[in-house]
């Protein structure tokens, strides 16, 4: 390849990916610079009235932040969101993907579409729907732990079962987006493999191991990874059902930005909670990815 | 597709359609767009047009989302002709400018309780006008009052606190005195307004809780959990408010005038003839009490301001109050619709109306929720042993201060300039 045709080759490059680059610009990389400059301002309520209210406060709103306790209750509910839901929302939609390519299954199409139709739900109307069958009185779940003979338990109105219920429900609207995922990488799996894995004498578990899972590993990293960024940003979920409530022990991050931003009108405050939230989210994406990449070199 | 059928046709038809759509919905431009809240928004569409209110377009907002709703409103240049708004909501909507002045003729014509008209002049002038009130009485059980010895509760703190000391002592420690739950910043400012308590001063730049009237009712507060007169809890941990009042697990509880339709449906029958409502308690003699409730305002960017206010004017107009009470139980602003008959009658909510006259208005600062919020946490932890009285005074002037830094640079400034 000559100089001159490799040079108009980046050029085309460059053209053909210049609208996608502008819009991740306008749309993405603008925004964030402007939310960490907010972050900087005590923009609030007298600001909006008159912009001569407005001063550049450096980081006096991280060092308020780091010293509200509202801010670190807020954090440690998501880091309990995430904990809870990242693992299940894995496991779920991983067997859900497994009875859904399995040859052996009836009415394949017919799971694939009740498994996949919470995701494309209305996020309000549905919360509203496990609200009533999450109920303490009425609701389809203590109604079941009473069959069973087990007291009932008040999912949204007790600080320690709130953040459970919530995750539940959460896993169930979601898992159906990374079960596809998890499907498109277990139809990859050569069907030979699995036959000869068989022939020698493999069961079922020895073959999930040896041949389905390594198969699906990196799907599951890119599902794990996703379901990180979605906890992290839980937000709708909580304000529908309990309203932060009880006792704040559903306070989100996302929700203490909400708040703060557009309860109390701190827009500098709450662009700073913005602010931390990336990095914790930029964080839980590259660290997984880092230790991935530290490991292999140590092995090769 | 048919030649006569072009993509660019049919492009062009669905945009004229959807235009023709777009302007369908504005058809009816000429009434006046009402943003109303919760329980006012249910009712009042069915009321609009026997008031000759035809021309006011409903639109409902919820509690929990009106008070942004109407900031991001202003932000984004969409607010209504006119709208609902909270009284606490007043001296922040003033502050962004978002308000217009009431035209003098309009505020000419209603005879409101004196506080609750206070309470919507902000800086001498009047930039809303009150739709309803609430104000907390005290909701107690005749039934244990009565076998301690009294028709009804005391209102001297010290002689009324002695009933409840009565009451705790014949139940054999079984009915608390009074439910104060710790998360309710309203019954400590209540008492603080009893003891003539300002909370800021400097023109609401500082606190002002270390004043003497402040710390006499942070003190008698005190004083009704440490002697076992109020339980320690929070109103979460309570699961229903009403069976424990009919249980007799508290003889008193300051609520507003929502609560009278509560305990009529909530109650047991056997209950309805043993409750009853009296005025606050105060350090000698009736206490105060904040003037809370609903204001109409007109919004300074709005194209109608004059119609706006003449809606705002039939809205106030007696017979649509007494109506917009028997709808909602909503308490009228106006003295001329209470002096009509039944609602002087009523036992249960004449008490109101004795306490309307004794309201105080509260300081008009932007920041107010998030200063009695503080007050609260602060309070709740004196409770439970963290803080002496003095103590907790001093930390929520330090906490206060924080909160009201803003307010005092702008008035720095201001000086200077």
């Amino acid at each position: 390849m000559t100089g001159l045709a490799s040079r108009a080759e980046r050029r085309a490059g460059w053209l053909l990916s210049a609208p996608a680059l502008i819009a991740i610009a306008l749309f993405f990389i603008l925004p964030t610079v402007a939310s960490l400059a907010l972050s900087l301002t005590d923009f609030d309520i007298y600001a909006l009235a008159d912009i001569g209210n407005l001063r550049f406060v450096g980081l006096a709103n991280y060092s308020a932040l780091l010293s509200d306790p509202l801010f670190w209750t807020a954090l440690g509910n998501t880091f309990w969101f995430v904990l809870l839901g990242v693992p299940l929302v894995v496991v779920v939609a991983f067997f859900a993907a497994i009875l859904v390519n399995e040859r052996m299954v009836a009415w394949r199409p017919a799971w694939r579409a009740v498994f996949f139709a919470p995701y494309v739900t209305t996020l309000v109307a549905a919360a509203v729907v496990w609200k009533y069958m999450l109920h303490a009185r009425y609701g389809l779940f203590n109604h079941a732990l009473g069959a069973i003979g087990l007291p009932p338990v008040d999912w949204l109105g007790d600080p320690r079962w709130a953040i459970p219920a919530i995750t539940v429900f959460v896993v169930w609207k979601s898992f159906g987006y990374s079960m596809l995922i998890f499907l498109a990488a277990l139809q990859t799996v050569p069907r030979e493999l699995d036959e000869a894995a068989r022939i020698d004498g493999a069961g079922w578990w020895s073959r999930l191991r040896h041949v389905t899972l390594p198969a699906v590993a990196p799907a599951a990293g890119l599902v794990a990874v996703l379901a990180v960024i979605a906890m992290f940003q839980l937000f709708a979920e909580p304000y529908v059902m309990t309203e932060g409530g009880p006792a704040q022990s559903t306070i989100t991050v996302l929700y203490l930005m909400f708040d703060q931003g557009f309860q109390w009108w701190n827009l500098g405050i709450g662009a700073a909670v913005a602010v931390v939230l990336f990095a914790c989210i930029l964080a839980a994406a590259l660290i997984p990815a880092l230790a991935l990449r530290i490991y292999r070199r140590r092995r090769a | 597709m048919g030649p006569g059928l072009s993509r660019r046709r049919l492009l062009a038809s669905t945009l004229a359609g959807s235009a023709a759509l777009a302007l369908g919905g504005c058809a009816r431009s000429d009434r006046l767009t009402f943003w109303a809240i919760g329980n006012e928004a249910a009712a009042l569409p069915a009321l609009l047009d026997s008031h000759n209110l035809g021309d006011l377009k409903v639109q409902p907002l919820p509690w929990s989302g009106a008070h942004q709703k109407l900031l991001t409103g202003f932000a984004g240049d969409a607010l209504p002709d006119l709208a609902q708004v909270g009284n606490s909501w007043l001296g922040e909507l003033d502050a962004i400018g978002a308000l217009a002045p009431v035209p003098d003729d309009v505020a000419a014509g209603i005879d409101p309780f004196p506080a609750v008209i206070e309470s919507n002049r902000i800086s001498g002038r009047l930039m809303a006008l009150p739709w309803y009130v609430d104000t907390r009485v005290q909701f107690y059980r005749s039934d244990l009052f009565a076998r301690a010895g009294y028709a009804a509760p005391p209102l001297e703190w010290q002689e009324w606190k002695r009933a409840l000391a009565r009451i705790r002592s014949q139940s054999g420690g079984e009915t608390y005195g009074v439910l104060l739950p710790l998360d309710e910043f309203e019954h400590l400012q209540t008492l603080a307004l009893s003891a003539g308590a300002d909370f800021l001063r400097d023109e609401g730049t500082r606190g002002a809780f270390a004043a003497p009237a402040f710390v006499e009712a942070l003190g008698f507060y005190k004083s009704l959990f440490d002697e076992g007169l109020a339980p320690i809890v929070t109103g979460a941990q309570i699961a229903n408010r009403w069976a424990e009042f009919a249980r007799g697990w508290f003889a008193a509880y300051p609520s507003g005038p929502w609560m009278i339709g509560e305990m009529r449906e909530r109650l047991p029958a056997a209950m309805q003839g043993k409750w009853a409502t009296a005025p606050n308690p105060g350090p000698s003699g009736i206490g105060a009490s904040a003037p809370g409730g609903s204001s109409l305002v007109v919004f300074a960017g709005g194209a109608r301001q004059r119609e706006a206010w003449n809606a705002v004017r039939r809205l106030l107009r007696p017979d649509a109050q007494l109506a917009l009470h028997h709808a909602t139980g909503d308490l009228p602003v106006m003295r001329s619709a209470w002096t009509r008959g039944e609602l002087a009658r009523d036992p249960v909510v004449a008490p109101f109306a004795r306490q309307l006259e004794r309201a105080r208005p509260l300081p008009k600062v932007p920041e107010w929720e998030r200063v009695v919020t503080e007050m609260q946490i602060v309070a709740d932890r004196m409770v439970r042993g963290e803080f002496t009285v003095r103590g907790a005074a001093r930390e929520m002037d330090l906490r206060v201060d924080r909160i009201l830094a803003k307010r005092r640079w702008m008035a720095t400034r201001d000086k200077r300039a």
